[in-house]
C-alpha cells in the first residue's frame, strides 16, 4: 500500500467482499484518497435542502433522486464496483451507472440514508462523486436522441414491412398480378409510408427549407426532393393507377439517412459529454464572506461582486478576481500544466481550478455559463458543428448536381412528352429516382461516421471532421517537449549527497518531511520513495514557495530551495537551474545533507512512437520552450535531428510558419496553452488528454490516453479515411453519371432504378463501414 | 378468397406492427438505449459470486471466519 488511502480503499472493498473487482477490472484505476474530517463534514453540506435544490429530485415521499458524475472510473470493473457497492447500502433503492458517460443515477430513501453518506462510501472507495445539475442543453440534447431514435424505429420498422410487400409487387409486376390485390397492397404500403414521409423524414425537410432560406442548396435539399417527389408520385400512381409505386425506396433511403447521420451524431456527443462533465467539476458550494460572517452557500447563488474564501485544497468555485492573499494555483484543468501558477492580489482566477498554498479572498467575476470553462464547452459544441472542407464540397456538388438533375428532369420530361406522353411521367421518376444524390452525399459523412468510431475505441476523440481529411496529408511530426514527450510530472533523477551522508538516508528524511506537504514536487520523493519506511515527524511548518521544514528526533530539517534550506549550492552541482530541471536542497540545522535533482522524465511509448513515425517515412521534430540542455538531450535519445529549443508561444509559430512555407503538411503534438497558437497554426493538431486538460478540448483531436503511439494510428486512418472517401465519391459520380443517359433514355424501369440507387448507396456505406 | 385471405394477413401484420413500436418507443423512453456499453460488460459481472455480502451470509456457516 502506498498510502493510508489505499489501505482504506482496499479494506473497504475487501470487508463489503468485493474482492471479484480485482479479478475483473481491466485497467488500473487511479489512486484511492483520504477521506479527511474537514471533507465529510463539506460533504455534510449536500444534505442541505437549500443545495440539494439544484440537483435532487423528489422521487416519491421519501425517495429522492439525483445524477451524480463519477470521476475516476476507468473500466467496467469500476462501474461495477460502484453499483455493487452502493446497492447494498441500506436506504439506498436503485443505483445505475451509465458506463458512456461516467454518471449515477441515484435513487434513496431519505429516512435510511443522507446523499453525504452515499458521497462518503463512493469517495472510500476512491472514486470522486459530484452531484450534477443537468444544463439545459444537455437535457434538450437528451430529447433529441430520443426522438432520433424514434425516428429511425419508425424509418426502420416501416423500410422491414414495405420491402417485403414490395417482393410481391416486383414480382407481380414480373408473372403479372389482379389489379385488386395490387391495389391492396399499394394502399397498405401507402399507409406504412406516411409516418415515414411525415414523421421520420421532418429533419431531411427542415434542414433543406433552413438551407433554402439562406439562399443556398444543400445536401438535404435534394434528398426532402427525392422523399417528397417519390412519396407524391407514388401517391399519385396508388390512387388514380400507373405503373409503379417507390414506397420501398422512401422507407429504405429514410432509414439508411437516418442510421448514418446517428453515427456520426453518437460520436460527437460523447466529446461533448466529456468536456461536459468537466464542467461539473466545480464544486457545487463555496464560502461566502459578508463582512464577518462566513457560510457556505451553493455556487448558484454566488452572483458577480460576492466576496468568496477559498481555503488551501479547495476548488475554487468561481471565475474571480484576487482580493486578498497569495498562493499557487493549480490551473492544470485549463493549461495541463501540473506547476501551480502563483497568485497575488488583483490575480484572476478561474472556476475549476485548486488553490494549493495559501487562504484566498475572491471577488466573484464570473459565475455558472459564464465562467471560462463553461465558454469553452461551449467552444466545443460549436466545434462539432463544423462541416470537413470535403463534405462541403459535396455538398456543393450535389447542389449543383441537383440543379442539373431538376433542369435536366424538365427537358427530359418534354422530350419524352413529345415522344410518348404516356411514358413521360414514369420516365422523369426514373431520373429522379436513379439520380437521387443519395450516395454522393452519403459518401463522406459515412466514411468520417466509421472512421470517427474506428478512433474513439482507440481513445482517439476527433474534434473537427476537418481534421480526418488533413490527416492524410501530413509529411511533418511537430512534438512539444514538456507535457508531451515528457510526462509533465517531475520525478528525481539525480540525488547527490554531501560527504558522509548516504543517499537512502537523505531521501527516508526529504520523504519524511514532504509527506505533509501539498507541493506537485512532494509527490516526487514519495514516489520515489516508494515502501521505504518513513520517520515520524513533528511540528511541521510549510513555507508556501519557499520549502518545508520540521523536526525529526528533536533536530530541524529544512527541505526547499538553497536560501530557505541555509545552504551554499554545492560546487559540484552541474547544469541544474536549467528550465524543466530544479534542484532542492535538504539541510540539518543548517549544514547540507544532499541536493536533489528533479527533472520530467520521458514518456515510455516516445522512443516507439516516433519510431512508427519515422517508418512511415514522416518527418520529425521537436519544438520546445525548454533550455537546450534538456531538448537536446531529449532529442538525442529519441534520435530527433531536427529540434529547436528555448521558443517562446511566437517564435514557435514562426518556425511552423517556415515549415509550412517549405510545402510540408505539419502536425501539432502539443499539451498546453503555451502552445495554443502553434496548435492553431498547424494543419492538424493533436492534444494529449492527460488528467483533466479542457485546453486540449480546443484542438482537432484529442488524445485521451495519451498514448503517443496513436499519433501513427489516427495518422493511418487519416489516410485510409481519405481514400475510402475518394473511393465512394468516385463511386457516386461514375454510377450517376452511366444512369442518367440510360434513365433519360427510358431504358431503366423505376424498380430497376430504385434498386440501382439502393444497392450504390449500400456500396458507399458497406465501403465506409470497412474503416471500422 | 385469395383477397380475404391477404385481407386478414395484412390485418395482423398492422396488428403487430403496432405492438412493435409500441415496443420500441416504451423501450426508447424508459432510457434502454442510453448506454449501449455497459450491459454488454455487466453481463460478465458474476451475480453469483461467493464474494459478493448476499452469497457471504449463505455461505459464512461452512466458512472460517476471516483474520
Amino acid at each position: 500500500m502506498c498510502c493510508r488511502g489505499c489501505q482504506a480503499v482496499a479494506a473497504a472493498i475487501v470487508e463489503n467482499g468485493l474482492e471479484a473487482y480485482y479479478s475483473n477490472r481491466t485497467e488500473m484505476p487511479h489512486s484511492g484518497q483520504e477521506v479527511l474530517p474537514q471533507d465529510i463534514r463539506k460533504l455534510a453540506l449536500y444534505d442541505h435542502p437549500e443545495i440539494q435544490r439544484s440537483f435532487v429530485i423528489d422521487a416519491g415521499e421519501h425517495a429522492r433522486e439525483a445524477v451524480l458524475i463519477l470521476e475516476g472510473i476507468t473500466c467496467a470493473a469500476c462501474v461495477w464496483l460502484n453499483e455493487r457497492h452502493l446497492r447494498q447500502l441500506g436506504g439506498v433503492l436503485e443505483v445505475d451507472v451509465n458506463y458512456a458517460s461516467h454518471r449515477a443515477r441515484v435513487k434513496w430513501d431519505q429516512r435510511q440514508i443522507q446523499l453525504s453518506d452515499i458521497l462518503r462510501e463512493i469517495q472510500l472507495l476512491g472514486y470522486n462523486a459530484h452531484p450534477y445539475s443537468a444544463r439545459q442543453a444537455d437535457e434538450l440534447r437528451r430529447k433529441r436522441k430520443k426522438t432520433d431514435l424514434q425516428r429511425l424505429a419508425i424509418a426502420g420498422i416501416a423500410a422491414a414491412q414495405v420491402m417485403m410487400l414490395a417482393v410481391a409487387l416486383y414480382a407481380g409486376g414480373w408473372y403479372g398480378i389482379e389489379p385488386a390485390t395490387q391495389r391492396l397492397l399499394r394502399w397498405f404500403s401507402l399507409i406504412l409510408t406516411i409516418p415515414v414521409a411525415t414523421y421520420a423524414a421532418v429533419p431531411f425537410y427542415r434542414s433543406a427549407i433552413s438551407g433554402l432560406r439562406s439562399g443556398h442548396l444543400n445536401m438535404d435539399v435534394p434528398v426532402a426532393l427525392a422523399i417528397l417527389s417519390a412519396f407524391g408520385g407514388s401517391v399519385w400512381v396508388t390512387v388514380l393507377g400507373g405503373t409503379q409505386v417507390y414506397f420501398d425506396t422512401i422507407a429504405m433511403f429514410t432509414l439508411f439517412l437516418l442510421a448514418t447521420r446517428m453515427l456520426e451524431t453518437g460520436a460527437q456527443e460523447k466529446s461533448i459529454e466529456s468536456a461536459e462533465n468537466l464542467l461539473k467539476l466545480q464544486p457545487a458550494m463555496a464560502m461566502r464572506v459578508r463582512g464577518e460572517q462566513q457560510d457556505y452557500v451553493p455556487v448558484l447563488e454566488l452572483v458577480t461582486g460576492d466576496i468568496i474564501l477559498a481555503k488551501p485544497g479547495e476548488t475554487i468555485a468561481a471565475d474571480g478576481e484576487i482580493m486578498e492573499g497569495q498562493s499557487g494555483v493549480n490551473e492544470s484543468l485549463l493549461t495541463g500544466e501540473s506547476r501551480p501558477v502563483a497568485k497575488t492580489v488583483g490575480s484572476k482566477v478561474i472556476a475549476g481550478s485548486v488553490n494549493q498554498d495559501g487562504p484566498l479572498l475572491v471577488r466573484v467575476t464570473g459565475t455558472g455559463e459564464q465562467t471560462v470553462l463553461a465558454g469553452i464547452v461551449r467552444l466545443v459544441d460549436k466545434a462539432q458543428a463544423e462541416k470537413p472542407r470535403i463534405a462541403q464540397l459535396a455538398d456543393r456538388v450535389a447542389a449543383w448536381f441537383t440543379l442539373v438533375i431538376l433542369v435536366f428532369a424538365v427537358l427530359v420530361y418534354a422530350g419524352w412528352w413529345y415522344v410518348d406522353n404516356g411514358r413521360a411521367f414514369e420516365v422523369v421518376l426514373s431520373v429522379l429516382v436513379v439520380t437521387c444524390p443519395c450516395a454522393l452525399s452519403l459518401a463522406v459523412p459515412a466514411a468520417i461516421a466509421a472512421s470517427g468510431s474506428h478512433l474513439i475505441r482507440h481513445g482517439i476523440l476527433v474534434m473537427r471532421g476537418n481534421a480526418l481529411e488533413s490527416l492524410s496529408h501530413v509529411t511533418h511530426v511537430v512534438f512539444d517537449k514538456t507535457g508531451t514527450l515528457s510526462v509533465g510530472e517531475p520525478a528525481i533523477v539525480d540525488i547527490r549527497p554531501a560527504a558522509g551522508a548516504s543517499e537512502e538516508d537523505c531521501l527516508r528524511l526529504a520523504a519524511s518531511l514532504e509527506r505533509n506537504s501539498e507541493h506537485p514536487l512532494a509527490h516526487a520523493f514519495l514516489t520515489r520513495a516508494g515502501r521505504m519506511p518513513l520517520l515520524e515527524v513533528t511540528q511541521p511548518v510549510n513555507h508556501p514557495g519557499q520549502g518545508i521544514q520540521a523536526n525529526i528526533d528533536g533536530v530541524l530539517y529544512r527541505l526547499g530551495s538553497a536560501e530557505f534550506a541555509g545552504v551554499d549550492r554545492l560546487p559540484a552541482g552541474g547544469q541544474t537551474g536549467e528550465a524543466g530541471m530544479s534542484a532542492v536542497w535538504l539541510s540539518r540545522d543548517g549544514q547540507s545533507l544532499a541536493e536533489f535533482v528533479l527533472s520530467d522524465p520521458l514518456r515510455p511509448d516516445a522512443a516507439q512512437a516516433i519510431e512508427a513515425l519515422v517508418e512511415r517515412g514522416i518527418g520529425v521534430s521537436i519544438l520546445s520552450g525548454d533550455s537546450i540542455e534538456a531538448v537536446g538531450h531529449a532529442a538525442g535519445r529519441l534520435g530527433i535531428a531536427e529540434w529547436r529549443a528555448r521558443q517562446t508561444p511566437e517564435s514557435k509559430l514562426a518556425a511552423l510558419r517556415e515549415w509550412q512555407a517549405a510545402g510540408r503538411v505539419v502536425a501539432m503534438v502539443g499539451d498546453g496553452i503555451n502552445d495554443a497558437p502553434v496548435l492553431a497554426g498547424a494543419q492538424v493538431s493533436f492534444a494529449m488528454g492527460t488528467g483533466t486538460d479542457v485546453a486540449s478540448q480546443t484542438s482537432d483531436i484529442v488524445l485521451l490516453s495519451s498514448r503517443l503511439a496513436d499519433v501513427a494510428v489516427a495518422l493511418d486512418t487519416g489516410r485510409s479515411t481519405h481514400t475510402v472517401m475518394r473511393q465512394n465519391l468516385a463511386w457516386a459520380i461514375v454510377y450517376n453519371l452511366i444512369a442518367l443517359p440510360f434513365a433519360a433514355m427510358g431504358f431503366v424501369s423505376p424498380w430497376v432504378a430504385a434498386l440501382g440507387m439502393s444497392i450504390s448507396s449500400l456500396i458507399v456505406v458497406l465501403n465506409a463501414l470497412r474503416l471500422r | 378468397m385469395t383477397t380475404k385471405t391477404l385481407l386478414f394477413l395484412l390485418g395482423m401484420t398492422s396488428l403487430f406492427i403496432l405492438l412493435l413500436v409500441l415496443g420500441v418507443f416504451w423501450a426508447i423512453r424508459s432510457g434502454q438505449f442510453d448506454d449501449l456499453e455497459g450491459p454488454a460488460q455487466r453481463i460478465l459481472m458474476d451475480e453469483d459470486d461467493p464474494m459478493l455480502p448476499g452469497n457471504q451470509q449463505k455461505n459464512s456457516a461452512d466458512r472460517k471466519p476471516e483474520s
